[in-house]
């Protein structure tokens, strides 16, 4: 007998497997290959049956929050649910920010926490806290298991509830002694599921005919499409390609959305928003139409909310009921997955008398001047490192590959999202919703972990990079060849930009003067450190992070004071956008109502 | 988009859920109606049906009618709420509630008490000693009309269980 033995296939539905032993086989059972985790006294059972099943891979992580973000950054990759094993108490306590960045962007997780044994629960014993009371308004769903006859139904149904419907975070609760007491497993198939949860997938005919024909008599049409395409997966990006040609519309997407719809297309307008396109935000302040798919009328999207799109009918598709009309009022709600709508409106569109394409030319002939007037446009530098030309540069570079994108929170990721171009989904991994520091690095890790000879990029910033720069270790340890590029411009450069802006220059506490020297941190890991300070460095830095082997920390040194423009200031419309090359507005751009939004 | 104004006037709502009697539900349905600042004015919870395992989940809330569209949506997406009823909102449904009230009337007050009493249809639980207990069970309209009617006779304590309802032809 070998020490790595697999447990044997069950012959029969009685076989008693104990309760770690149950987990692991109903991981296997339900597709897992690869899981994220951190042992600990109330889930070393469950290590011991990992230690016997070769079909899983273990990533250890350094601290639990890397371990949900790199399994987020596998699911976002991947399209599969990510799975997470963490002790009890600290262990549940350190994942919950990963959890709840799954929960805001709708990304699929299993998450499965040791607990103390039944009998200590609610005796405040050692690593004991109460992780399903923390947890509901974490998760989509949690569960405390108190009967190891109730553990594989329940995992199964955690990943169907997990990848199902709206997809979010399920936390698992497993109780030390459940995991030791012995019961019949059941595989998926034989279990009937506890609850009456059925999300709705298919539109209702009657309005995907009603949109069609609105959108056929538009004469200023927008497509708007978020996250909820690129989780209802691959197809859905091709319906959404396909109706958009079909139609002729212009497409702009949330942060989210990124490469639902290829950034190289004509129709394309670019990212919506706070810091979207001049020319995305512009058209969607003026759409006479307006087709939110899979998208949630964030705050970031809509500025204003009375004075969003003020003359537009909008049509809102989501498999959330509970977003439609959240926001904002929806005059036609199309309920169902979103790749199935898009088909059934392209069908119905197919179906009808054709439109001449030419009757949108005086929308294009609009859109094409506010497209003129470059709104990401950036004042160049020989001195210094532009990071906006940093981003260019490494565009550029990664031309033509097929490159994996995570990102920090910040400046940084804002100029990631308006200069790196995407055309596939699944490409591109950021935290949009909780907008969570420490994302990007474990993300990237879990994307590797997925696709291991792609090229994957965290682009960082020097604040967001040291939130979970322990990953690196991790990095390290599996041969995951990440690149870090660290656009450091030694400020937090969105809290810097927002003092400038809304707090009279008073720039409190967000420099940080004591940074450690990246290159010997890389070093001090394992990994490859290099640095960039000039523009003439540039491209070789990037060169050879990009054909360095393994993991790369790359300090990019950049100009300390850039702001990333478009801005819509909080509390106003889309049509009131800053520019970068209008600086005289700054410091009287919003009023105090403004200044209390976030 | 603003609102229309038709879409903004706040009214009252009384949500039935029917959910998976499991533990947690209660805190799952709580925590929503917190997290999203709506309110709650009243609760009530009970195993409706056992052998099915589920419970029935009276909320009383108020709020704009797409607020309200809101609350019942984020209701129905938790997992182990099985439906949801806008019980105010159907014509067939009745609303009920039981409260108990304790008045400290002496005297010649103490007759006129016990004679409203019976025009709003409660039933004397003690009337022993200075303070007269009363139970009523009515629409939550009758019972805040009887409450109402008892202040000025030196109403010490109201106790009321919140709404149950049910439809009639269920």
């Amino acid at each position: 007998m070998t020490l790595h033995q697999t447990i044997a296939k069950p012959e029969a539905a009685t076989e008693m497997l104990n309760g770690a032993e149950t987990l692991v086989r109903a991981l296997v059972d339900n597709g897992v290959e690869v899981l994220f985790g951190y042992p600990g006294g109330a889930v070393l059972p469950i290590y011991d049956a990992l230690f016997h099943e070769p079909r899983l891979t273990h990533v250890l992580v350094r601290h639990e929050q890397g371990a949900a973000h790199a399994a987020e950054g596998y699911a976002r990759s991947t399209g599969k649910v990510g799975v997470v094993l963490v002790t009890s108490g600290p262990g549940a306590t350190n994942a919950i920010t990963g959890i709840v960045d799954a929960l805001m962007d709708s990304i699929p997780l299993v998450v499965i926490t040791g607990q103390v044994p039944t009998h200590l629960i609610g005796s405040d014993a050692f690593q004991e806290c109460d992780t399903v009371g923390l947890t509901r308004s974490a998760t989509k769903h949690n569960v405390l298991v108190r009967d190891v006859n109730d553990l594989a139904r329940t995992i199964h149904e955690a990943f169907r509830i997990a990848a199902s419907g709206r997809p979010g975070p399920v936390l698992v609760d497993i109780p030390k002694d459940v995991q030791l007491a012995r019961a019949p497993y059941r595989a998926p198939s034989e279990v009937k599921f506890g609850h009456a949860y059925a999300p709705r997938l298919d539109p209702d005919p009657a309005k995907i005919a009603e949109a069609v024909e609105l959108i056929a008599r538009a004469e200023r049409p927008i497509l708007y499409t978020g996250g909820g395409v690129i989780n209802a997966g691959p197809q859905a990006s091709e319906a959404l390609r396909a109706f958009a040609k079909l139609t002729g519309a212009p497409v702009t997407s949330t942060l989210m959305g990124l490469g639902a719809f290829p950034a190289s297309d004509p129709q394309w307008l670019g990212m919506l928003g706070m810091h979207g396109a001049f020319e995305a935000n512009h058209a969607m302040h003026d759409c006479d139409v307006m087709v939110c798919v899979g998208a949630r009328f964030d705050d970031r999207v809509t500025g204003r909310v009375d004075a969003f799109a003020p003359g537009a009918k909008k049509i809102h598709i989501d498999i959330d009921p509970a977003s439609i009309g959240k926001i904002v009022h929806a005059d036609i709600a199309i309920i169902g997955d979103a790749g199935r709508a898009l088909e059934a409106m392209a069908n119905a569109w197919r179906a009808r008398s054709r439109r001449d394409a030419s009757e949108l030319a005086p929308w294009w002939r609009r859109i094409g001047r506010w497209k003129a007037r470059k709104g990401f446009a950036y004042e160049p530098s020989d001195t210094v490192i532009k990071p906006q030309h940093a981003l260019e540069r490494l565009a550029a570079q990664i031309k033509g590959r097929d490159v994996y994108v995570t990102t920090e929170v910040g400046q940084h990721q804002m100029w990631a999202a308006q200069f790196l171009p995407f055309e596939q989904p699944n490409r591109w991994m950021t935290s949009g919703g909780l907008g969570t520091m420490g994302y990007g690095l474990p993300a990237a890790i879990g994307v590797q972990m997925a696709h291991r000879d792609a090229l994957v990029i965290d682009v960082a910033g020097e604040a967001s990079i040291q939130m979970c720069i322990q990953e690196l270790s991790t990095a390290v340890q599996y041969d995951l060849p990440v690149k870090v590029m660290i656009l450091n411009n030694e400020w937090m450069g969105m809290v810097r930009q927002w003092q400038q802006l809304l707090h009279g220059e008073r720039y409190a506490h967000s420099y940080s003067s004591s940074l450690p020297d990246f290159v010997k941190l890389a070093e001090a890991y394992g990994a490859l450190g290099i640095r960039a300070t000039t523009p003439d460095e540039l491209d070789g830095a990037i060169a050879a992070m990009i054909a360095h082997p393994g993991p790369v920390l790359f300090d990019c040194r950049v100009d300390r004071t850039e702001n990333v423009y478009p801005m819509i200031p909080s509390g106003k419309p889309h049509n009131e956008m800053i520019l970068g090359d209008h600086p005289q507005v700054l410091g009287s751009a919003i009023d105090a109502s403004g200044q209390g939004l976030v | 988009m603003a609102l229309p104004a038709r879409q903004t006037a706040e009214r009252r709502a009384t949500f039935a859920a029917v959910v998976d009697n499991e533990p947690g539900v209660l805190h799952r349905v709580v925590g929503m109606f917190a997290a999203r600042g709506y309110n709650i004015e009243s609760l009530t919870v009970a195993e409706t049906d056992h052998a099915a395992h589920t419970s029935r989940i009276t909320v009383v809330t108020r709020g704009a009618p797409p607020i309200l569209a809101q609350i019942k949506a984020q209701l129905e997406k938790i997992i182990q709420v099985r439906g949801v009823e806008d019980v105010g909102q159907d014509p067939s449904a009745i609303e009920r509630e039981l409260a108990l009230y304790s008045v400290s009337a002496t005297g010649p007050a103490r007759g006129e008490v016990m004679s409203l009493a019976g025009a709003h249809g409660a039933r004397s639980v003690n009337d022993a000693g200075p303070t007269l207990l009363f139970e009523l069970t009515g629409s939550p309209d009758e019972i805040d009309a009887f409450q109402s009617a008892l202040r000025p006779f030196g109403l010490t304590e109201t106790s009321r269980t919140g709404v149950i309802s049910i439809r009639r032809n269920a």
